[in-house]
């Protein structure tokens, strides 16, 4: 079996397969241009007289519940990141899953991290066939030289749910990790001893998956509540030492630059917000973790205690920074997809306005009403853009996968979507004629901000012409190009071999990009 | 000399610069070897700039190891004429074009609220310095710069005024304290650098030093380019001679530090400055006295912007125009503090205005109220106005 086969130029232009891993896919066709059919997916259908009657499904350890779930080569197992770099027990499924001898399994994860390094040798050995899921780190590096028995497949917060729902991907096995857990299965990220949040990533996992696992590390009294996974959806329920390692789920993501640049590209980022006049009464925004990020929450607050102005709702990444903004009321509510820091936590669990939300509410292209696409204004960061304001964030200019998708993509269908970057990095220029890999179609980007000046996409005539006078440094992207690459010097293309190691798909299920295998 | 040297720095937390080694060989041509993390995007750039350097030197044999951080060519440039230097005599300068942002000339009385130091031997900090907007941006060669490293600092000071921009930043550069300071001169003056500044100066004898060493510099090669002198008062001897210093030629601002002038009474310097509250005010009053501008020391907490807000308010009511800054986030800060207040802004206003009406209706007269006003008043009033628009009120 070809990993990538018989490729056609897409809507974008890029050359991408038709066939991946033995399946049929369907090129991206331009921005809003294709429906998914949800066909469904079709897990086992159970009975309960097949289950204890006392409700106890707890086995003795993991290798018993895989076992009795069926593992066998070829199989679609799924994971969640909510531990983020600390996650324990990915690895222990593939270390049991190599000691049973078993082959070609395709592992779901919702995002892989450094941590899961290990996995390197299962993909050598063969145990893992291939990753769907985001790539990044040790496996990144793994997966861009062309190491990977199958095509990468690499698909957004939003869309990993879309294709779950749809039935593209079918999932054998979940193993799902839960702070806390009762006998039966209910369980949820906010009780135990190291809680990690709301479980929006894996619920569609629970619901789909042939069968459900739930890993956990704080078993409590029946019924663990709120049971944010249901105990009618889990087959075994697991108790282990650790779960995860929940110092490693804030590292690195939840304190402001220091960086006097990126501060300023923040502080830009507030400026435009305001000129543009989407700062006001009722708003509604998206302020993930990550440094810029949290500056433009820092800058943004300053504004609205200056003018006295409240928003609705900010969707998170948590982050004390939001709480603190709520119990301060400068905005209603708060929704949480991911919770980062005690704060957030206990924020969570105790205050009704701090609500949490799944996925698929916030990110996916089947909801009948996407909260991404309420907001008002999101701000991201990015690898590379290109002056049709064309985004990658997966891959830097070199070629190699750096980063996973996130929910990038699905966040583009915001009223407006800033993309916050340097202008360069080391000398490599981020603004590039073309970028490397395409990740977001420039038709939705709204704004690039570089400590040198800000691009507005000329789509954008509103922001345009709303920010005209503003006095912040609004300039035409070719220009900032052109004094980017007058201090960098104009670097040689990274040489790409033709070979697909894996792609990128849109929103709605289509495939807007390959990426190559790097030669060196 | 020696056969092998080193110039520059390379490691892990260190960005934008690289270390240059140049070991001299009998035969076998130019060997040169790159490790760079932007290796697969610049190599080509990166080894033909070195080639032709070394082409300029005339150095015909050599191992040549490049360890690279992401150094722009100006500084690659630098660091290799640093190490070549090591090995041989020889009084060629390898130049790199100059930008055109680089060319511009500054008048005597322009603001200077904030001027930000630049160590001068680290590469990074100098890249997005003007991106900040300080009204001068000083490349320092003296206290950041330590003594082993002053050689390959002064090339890199060189290469940065021609390469870097500085987006409308006055460029200054420290140079050493005198008389090593005289030295620099010779390779920063002929370089487009609008102010020099003069560290802890103590009399008029001085600057006249520095003076005539610029003079004769600009002479050799023709260079007519207004430089200006901003002497830094840095010792008891110093607060005294501050009114020769400030009356001296070209000197158009007058700065106090207060580590040094400190450290010279023997005294601890407090958040309150009582201690330095004559030297200031005798530099304020001197300064004045010679219709300059009176330039107050840096605040070193960069953390604490509170206090730096409370120590520009203190600064600004004893007189000074400005102060110095050692962080980026410290330039809006003193920029806020600096400007008028509401209250001298509509005073201002109100004299540009009657002065206008007044030149309108042909009067020789200015009268606001029943005050006069002359000239000079007009002229302050509309640099406060100017100073309140810039400062984005």
């Amino acid at each position: 079996m070809k990993k990538a086969d018989k490729f056609v130029k897409n809507a974008a232009g890029r050359m991408v397969p038709t066939i991946v891993n033995g399946k049929q896919v369907v090129p991206f066709m331009g921005v809003n241009k294709y429906r998914p059919a949800h066909n469904g997916s079709a897990p086992r259908v159970p009975t309960c007289i097949d289950y204890p009657k006392d409700g106890n499904k707890i086995v003795e350890s993991l290798k018993e519940a895989l076992i009795k779930s069926g593992l066998k080569d070829g199989m679609t197992i799924s994971t969640h990141h909510h531990y983020r770099n600390g996650d324990y027990v990915a690895n222990m499924v593939f270390d049991i899953a190599a000691e049973l001898g078993i082959k070609n399994l395709v592992w779901l994860p919702s995002a892989a991290f450094p941590c899961h390094a290990p996995i390197i040798e299962h993909l050598k050995s063969g145990v893992v066939h291939h990753i769907e899921g985001s790539l990044n780190g040790p496996l990144g590096d793994f997966c861009s030289h062309g190491n990977m028995g199958g095509l990468g497949y690499l698909r957004s917060h939003g869309g990993r749910y879309r294709a779950i729902d749809d039935g593209e991907i079918h999932i054998n096995i979940a193993v799902l990790a839960a702070s806390a857990a009762d006998m039966m299965g209910n369980a949820n990220g906010v009780l135990g001893k190291h809680p990690f949040g709301p479980v929006s990533f894996s619920k569609t996992d629970s619901k789909n998956a042939d069968r459900t696992i739930i890993v956990t590390d704080s078993l409590i009294d029946f019924p663990c509540y709120p049971w944010e996974i249901m105990g009618n959806d889990v087959d075994f329920v697991v108790t282990i030492d650790e779960i995860g390692d929940p110092e490693k789920i804030v590292s690195g993501t939840t304190r402001i630059t220091k960086s006097p640049d990126r501060l300023l590209i923040a502080e830009y980022c507030a400026k435009f917000v305001k000129a543009a006049g989407i700062l006001k009464n009722g708003m509604n925004f998206q302020a993930g973790a990550g440094g810029t990020s949290l500056a433009f929450v820092h800058f943004i607050k300053e504004m609205m205690v200056e003018k006295g102005i409240k928003a609705r709702s900010m969707i998170g990444g948590s982050t004390k920074f939001l709480v603190d903004m709520m119990e301060e009321g400068l905005t209603d509510y708060i929704f949480d997809g991911q919770t980062f820091g005690l704060e957030a936590l206990s924020s969570l669990r105790d205050n009704p306005n701090h609500i949490p939300i799944d996925i698929f509410d916030i990110y996916d292209f089947h909801a009948k009403g996407n909260l991404a696409q309420m907001m008002d204004v999101i701000v991201l960061g990015s690898t590379e853009v290109d002056v049709n304001f064309n985004a990658n964030c997966i891959t830097h200019s070199d070629g190699r996968m750096l980063h996973g998708i996130g929910g990038f993509q699905n966040c583009m269908l915001a009223k407006c979507t800033i993309l916050a970057v340097p202008s360069f990095r080391d000398r490599i220029p981020v603004i590039k004629d073309e970028v490397t890999t395409l990740v977001a179609p420039g038709e939705l980007v709204d704004v690039i901000v570089t400590e040198r000046g800000i691009a507005i996409n000329p789509l954008r005539k509103d922001l345009i012409k709303a920010t005209k006078n503003s006095g912040l440094p609004i300039r035409d992207i070719n220009d900032l190009k052109k004094e980017i690459d007058k201090i960098c010097g104009i670097p040689a293309k990274p040489k790409l071999s033709e070979e697909a190691v894996a792609v990128v798909e849109w929103i709605d299920g289509t495939i807007l990009d390959t990426i190559r295998k790097v030669e060196k | 000399m020696a056969k092998i040297s080193t110039a520059g720095n390379y490691g892990k937390t260190i960005r934008s610069d690289c270390k240059i080694t140049i070991e001299l060989t009998k035969s076998g041509g130019l060997k040169i070897d790159l490790i760079s993390k932007v290796k697969e995007y610049f190599e080509d750039q990166i080894i033909s700039l070195a080639k032709n350097e070394l082409d300029f030197f005339e150095i015909k044999n050599a191992k040549i190891l490049i360890e690279d951080r992401g150094a722009l060519d100006y500084v690659i440039a630098a660091r290799i004429e640093a190490a070549v230097k090591q090995l041989i005599e020889t009084d060629k300068e390898y130049l790199l074009p100059i930008i055109s942002e680089n060319t511009t000339i500054t008048k005597s009385d322009r603001y200077r609220r904030s001027r930000l130091y630049l160590p001068g031997n680290t590469p990074k900090l100098a890249l997005n310095a003007g991106i900040h907007k300080p009204d001068g941006i000083i490349l320092d060669l003296e206290d950041s710069v330590a003594p082993a490293k002053k050689a390959e600092a002064l090339i890199l000071v060189r290469n940065a005024l021609r390469s870097v921009n500085f987006y409308g930043a006055e460029r200054m550069v420290r140079i050493n304290q005198l008389p090593e300071g005289l030295n620099d001169l010779e390779q920063i003056v002929p370089h487009n650098v609008n102010l020099i500044l003069v560290p802890k100066c103590e009399t008029a004898k001085q600057i006249t030093d520095v003076n005539n060493t610029i003079a004769r510099i600009k002479k050799e090669i023709n260079l007519k380019f207004d430089i200006w002198l901003m002497p830094i008062i840095e010792s008891a001897v110093g607060v005294i001679n501050s009114y020769q210093i400030a009356c001296s030629k070209n000197v158009v601002a007058l700065a106090i530090g207060l580590e040094d002038y400190t450290a010279d009474l023997g005294i601890q310097r407090t958040t309150e400055g009582y201690e330095t509250f004559f030297a200031r005010s005798q530099i304020v009053n001197s300064a004045h006295a010679a219709k300059i501008q009176p330039i107050d020391s840096v605040f070193s907490d960069v953390n604490n912007m509170e206090a730096l807000k409370q120590n520009v308010l203190i600064s600004k009511s004893l007189g000074f125009a400005g102060m110095g800054c050692i962080h980026p986030l410290q330039i809006p800060v003193v920029h806020k503090g600096y400007a008028p207040s509401e209250k001298e802004i509509e005073k201002a206003q109100k004299i540009v205005d009657a002065y206008k009406k007044a030149k309108k209706k042909g009067l020789g007269v200015v009268a606001l109220g029943s005050k006069m006003i002359d000239a000079p008043v007009v002229k302050r009033a509309q640099k406060t106005l100017d100073m309140a628009t810039i400062g984005g009120k």
